[in-house]
């Protein structure tokens, strides 16, 4: 999922600050289950950002709710009242929703609540990790299923590098060396050999380094006949 | 100073917090006629957004009571407690509020000096930082 965390308050407090009418928008997906931007988070906000006001001596309206999903078009479109009577939006979900929001009302200011932080995984309560970089070419068969593009500081395919130490990474020995890990990994299924194996250079133009992606599917996409059907039963 | 008396929220756990407040009563100790208590299950149940509400709301200080951490009713609810009270005070320190304006507090239900202590310090925070916006602007 994608992992976010809340900006600091005077940042958010700086970005609103030139309007009055202030809605925040937070999501039930991804962000509510990394506790950034969900139902409890935007309340807390919208109070905390009230209170910054009313110290202060100023008039600002803050409002606050949660979508299921503030990425998908359908479920922001149910708010568009709202959206529209905001000077700004604060959005509380990770970046896609607070541009699918500025997409769709481009004459609307969206300002990000979140920093939108990686691809990760809940591990304990309370601690996320990265665990891919959306390289667009997964590789993770040959790696014990581990990923040594996010996970390894350097993304390295044949590893581990001369600073793996103990099974900690050079870069932060806090963290844990990737490929020590993957060599636990494979070795513990006997697959040792594929840490013989050289993998060759990657492919990045899959990744974002090949530019914007988008995937089309054209069995899923509507054709304009359906698109005319679908606007007329609306 | 502000024209007005001092407000201040408590919110006690029903188990060790309650139990301390009525032993205290019991007792024949007083406290300040500015503090509300709202009875909660546990103090685990209390939220960031209980506690700035409640200011949001015009109270001047906040806190939470629960039982003492090694001896809490249901095992870890204090410890939830002091988890979002300090939350909750860096949310304050990083909107210019004085943090201090809320507290989490411990008692076991035999501690009947332990309420009055608890009132008189949030009553003196209270006084002292008057109204949230009464000072132009925090600090
Ligand atoms: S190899 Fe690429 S797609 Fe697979 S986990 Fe790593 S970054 Fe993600
Ligand atoms: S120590 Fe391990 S994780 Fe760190 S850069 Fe080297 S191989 Fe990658």
């Amino acid at each position: 999922m994608i992992i976010a965390e809340r900006k600091p308050l005077g940042e958010i407090a700086m970005m609103v600050a030139p309007h009055e009418k202030v809605t925040v928008i937070g999501c039930r997906s991804c962000v509510a289950i990394c506790l950034a931007g969900g139902e409890k988070e935007v309340d807390t906000l919208v109070s905390a950002m009230k209170l910054k006001s009313m110290n202060e001596g100023r008039t600002q309206y803050f409002d606050g709710f949660v979508l299921e999903r503030q990425c998908e078009k359908e479920w922001v479109k149910e708010v568009e009242d709202k959206i529209l009577a905001a000077d700004v939006v604060l959005s509380m979900s990770c970046s896609l929703g607070a541009q699918t929001i500025g997409d769709l009302y481009p004459e609307k200011i969206v300002v990000p609540g979140l920093n939108t932080a990686m691809f990760g995984v809940p591990e304990e309560q309370g601690v996320w990790s990265e665990k891919c970089l959306g390289c667009g070419d997964c590789i993770i068969h040959t790696t014990g299923g581990i990923c040594p593009i996010a996970r390894c500081a350097k993304s390295m395919l044949n590893g581990p590098c001369g600073g793996s130490s103990n099974g900690h990474c050079e870069v932060n020995l806090e963290i844990e060396c990737a490929w020590y890990a993957i060599y636990e990994r494979l070795k513990l299924q006997d697959r040792l050999d594929l840490m013989d194996t050289v993998r060759p250079p990657k492919e990045w133009s899959t990744s974002h380094s090949g530019g914007r992606r988008v995937i089309v599917r054209e069995d899923a996409k509507l054709t304009p006949h359906q698109i005319r059907g679908k606007e007329a039963s609306l | 100073m502000p024209d007005r008396e001092p407000k201040i929220v408590g919110f006690c756990c029903e188990k060790h917090g309650i139990d301390s407040v009525d032993l205290a009563a019991r007792s024949g100790r007083q406290y300040d006629s500015s503090i509300r208590l709202v009875r909660v299950p546990c103090t685990g149940r209390v939220d960031g957004t209980h506690l700035l509400k409640a200011l949001e709301e015009g109270a001047d200080a906040v806190f939470v009571l629960g039982c003492l951490e090694k001896n809490c009713y249901y095992d870890t609810g204090s410890i939830e407690g002091r988890k979002r009270v300090a939350y909750v005070k860096s949310m304050l320190s990083e909107v210019g509020i004085e943090p201090e304006r809320v507290e989490m507090f411990n008692a076991s239900s035999s501690m009947s000096w332990k309420f009055s202590e608890i009132a008189s310090n949030m009553v003196k925070v209270a006084a002292r930082l008057g109204p949230i916006g009464s000072r132009g602007g925090g600090r």
